[in-house]
């Protein structure tokens, strides 16, 4: 076992998926001899040579467009969107392409493919270096999305992705790239898609969590704990397909709930969550569930302390649905 | 039209003065053939909107020679990423009429299990003839990328993607013209510039002198084409795909064609073509063209076409009541193929409406139990 940090796991899963499969090809923006803008994919071109693991044309259309060609003809594409935020002109290529071409086609062509990239808040990117669009591709019947927040899932879920035969949105917290560090297994291995983390145990208060809004939680938990609130903590870590009875069971154990997401509030993803419970187990809950997100607004620059949901804004959550 | 002339093999009169086009008579036969089955499904499915018994279809009326000219250069072991105006390319390569007839009436049959609007065919044998989906231009990157797999596996598959000259304004137009260029992928791109993107005439489109010269730009050659003339069809886009077949990058054909019907069954051209244009296409039929030439070369005698498009009718005709009488897909066909392995979530959502239709009495007999 190494320590790595999440982006030193990402650049291992890369490798690791790369040796093991001569299908796999990585490509982007700047992600070649430089290694891309965060250094992700540094060392793979010099490591596996350039026809697998090359720069592309400055053409988010054309990088996924041309990662679905791919994959329609037996190659594992990892492609690289720069920063989220750049993702909307291949937003037709995910939405109208890749997730459809199984069900179109009626399994005559399929879309085995990951699309990498960094999202949400914490490195004052402003508008446009900052932004969490989970929710825009959850409602993508046909795609899955991934969001890790440790070095060991970002590794396993990458590789787990890469192996599964359906496009999957591999969505990286770039404010945890280099923050957080921990134990990353050598060589192969996975983490299922589809199934929760529990981070943290407790009885009182059930908070739903992903990327970096976890280590936020984990904070506002141990001072919840400390006036007496024992909280549990999950973290969903693929949000798309959800393991929907997990977090039932979860919301069940405690009865009062927190959602929190770095996104706009509006028909976001803690929206999706909260219907689930009102739906399902409604007779379970002791409070109404709580969400503790980005405003709705465009994502603020100088201000973002104030926009990205912290541990201050989440243990005010805790102790609204514990007293309610 | 612009200053270029297109590059033509066959006079309106027949003749092909000194051109060698280097196919046998049978190879001729099949293309002729092949472009009077694909009138023969269009007029059928026109009649079958009309009286109801489909939603919907897509004329190609006046474009048979670029489908089926193009299609004849093209190995079986090569790639179509096409249009949805395009079925004479599966047809040209052996795809059944029968096989287009199930997706046309959206049945059991149909490999798209009735999930697409008619005409959106989706084959992969005996030639791949890619999934097609409604909007425009997003098959272009795919073929490049598909072409850069090949090229990996040293492989000398060609991949021929086809649009409309409204498509040249769409994003992956230019993005998989770019991308090709640098790739010097594999890549035929074939523009059929019929004159109207719907409604949208040329001059509303672009204001370059025609499409093909749009092909410097990504460092590759432009090449126009008289899209009503299947033998330089062939010969352009033979020579574009010999070329990318001997690794010498892409190229973009257009092909100057003209539609004789609607954009599909929920359009009226009359709104907005000019009479005399639809007066001076009509004279400029590609297959009477072919005729021309088949009855020059002494291929072809009166009486001819009559047989071979009443066979094709036949043939149409009794695809169209088979695919009639084959029953609707199953429920579950709704909710497979989303993914390769059925989520939880789609499991519930499939069972709830199997559990509905069965309580409300309409469930069909082919529905089956949903698998839980």
């Amino acid at each position: 076992m190494a320590t790595l940090t999440l982006l030193q796991a990402v650049n291992d899963g890369l490798k690791t998926a790369m040796r093991r499969d001569p299908s796999v090809y990585v490509f982007g923006e700047d992600v070649g001899p430089k290694g891309g803008v965060f250094l992700a994919t540094e060392g793979l071109t010099k490591a596996f040579g350039k026809n697998r693991c090359f720069d592309t044309p400055l053409s988010e259309d054309g990088i996924v467009g041309a990662a679905i060609g791919m994959a329609l003809n037996g190659l594992k594409p990892v492609c690289e969107i720069q920063f989220q935020d750049f993702i909307f002109p291949a937003f037709d290529q995910i939405v109208s392409e890749a997730a459809k071409f199984r069900y179109r086609s009626g399994g005559q062509y399929t879309c085995p493919m990951v699309i990498r990239t960094p999202y949400g808040g914490g490195i004052r990117g402003g508008l446009y270096h900052s932004q969490s669009g989970e929710a825009y591709f959850c409602h993508t019947p046909g795609l899955k999305v991934v969001i890790p927040s440790t070095p060991h899932d970002a590794k396993g879920l990458l590789l787990a992705s890469i192996a599964d035969p359906d496009p999957v949105l591999f969505l990286e917290p770039k404010a945890l790239y280099r923050s957080v560090k921990g134990e990353v297994p050598e060589g192969d291995y996975s983490v299922p898609l589809s199934t929760l983390r529990t981070v943290r145990e407790g009885e009182r208060v059930t908070v739903f969590c992903y990327g970096a809004m976890v280590p936020q939680a984990v904070k506002a938990a141990e001072q919840a704990a400390a006036k007496g609130i024992e909280c549990l903590i999950v973290d969903l870590r693929t949000l798309y397909p959800l393991d929907e009875e997990g977090v039932l069971e979860a919301a069940k154990r405690t009865g009062r709930v927190v959602v929190v997401h770095e996104a706009p509030r509006f028909c976001g993803y803690g929206a999706e969550i909260s219907a689930m419970i009102a739906e399902n187990i409604i007779e379970y809950m002791e409070a109404p569930v709580a969400r503790v997100t980005g405003f709705d607004t465009p994502f603020p620059n100088t201000l973002e302390h104030h926009y990205m949901p912290d541990d201050r804004r989440i243990l005010d959550a805790i102790e609204h649905v514990h007293g309610f | 039209m612009t200053a270029t002339q297109p590059i033509s093999v066959i006079e309106e009169s027949g003749a092909i003065n000194g051109h060698a086009h280097g196919l046998s008579k049978q190879e001729l036969s099949h293309c002729y053939r092949t472009m009077l089955l694909v009138r023969a499904f269009d007029d059928t499915c026109l009649k079958l909107q009309r009286s109801g018994r489909i939603g919907f279809s897509i004329p190609n009326k006046g474009v048979e020679a670029c489908q089926v000219g193009a299609a004849s250069a093209l190995r079986k072991s090569d790639w179509i990423f096409p249009s949805y105006r395009d079925f004479g390319m599966a047809l040209y390569h052996g795809v059944k009429p029968l096989d287009m007839m199930h997706n046309m009436y959206g049945n059991a049959q149909d490999s798209a299990k009735g999930r697409q609007m008619p005409v959106h065919f989706s084959f992969d044998a005996p030639i791949h003839f890619v999934s097609i989906s409604s909007p425009i231009g997003t098959h272009i990157p795919q073929a490049v990328g598909a072409a850069y797999a090949a090229m990996m596996r040293k492989e000398d598959t060609v991949f021929l993607t086809s649009f409309g000259d409204g498509g040249t304004s769409s994003l992956g137009f230019h993005s998989g013209m770019n991308f090709a260029g640098v790739w010097k992928a594999p890549v035929v791109f074939l523009c059929q510039n019929n004159g109207y993107a719907i409604s949208c005439p040329t001059e509303e489109q672009t204001a370059s002198d025609g499409y093909a010269i749009k092909a410097k730009a990504y460092g590759m050659p432009g090449v126009v084409v008289d899209g009503n003339d299947l033998l330089a069809v062939r010969k352009v886009v033979g020579e574009a795909v010999e070329r990318a077949r001997k690794g010498g990058g892409p190229t973009l054909v257009e092909a100057r064609t003209f539609r004789m019907g609607g954009h599909s069954t929920s359009d009226d051209p009359t709104r907005y073509v000019p009479k005399e244009l639809v007066e001076y296409w009509a004279k400029r039929d590609p297959i009477e063209r072919f005729e021309r030439f088949l009855a020059q070369a002494g291929y072809w005698k009166k009486g001819d076409r009559d047989r071979l498009y009443d066979e094709c009718m036949q043939e149409v005709g009794a695809a169209a009541r088979a695919a009639e009488e084959t029953a609707r897909p199953a429920l579950e066909t709704v909710f497979t193929d989303v993914y390769a392995d059925m989520p939880a979530h789609l499991r519930r959502q499939g069972q709830a409406a199997f559990d509905l239709a069965a309580r409300k009495g309409d469930a069909s007999a082919g529905d089956g139990k949903f698998p839980l």
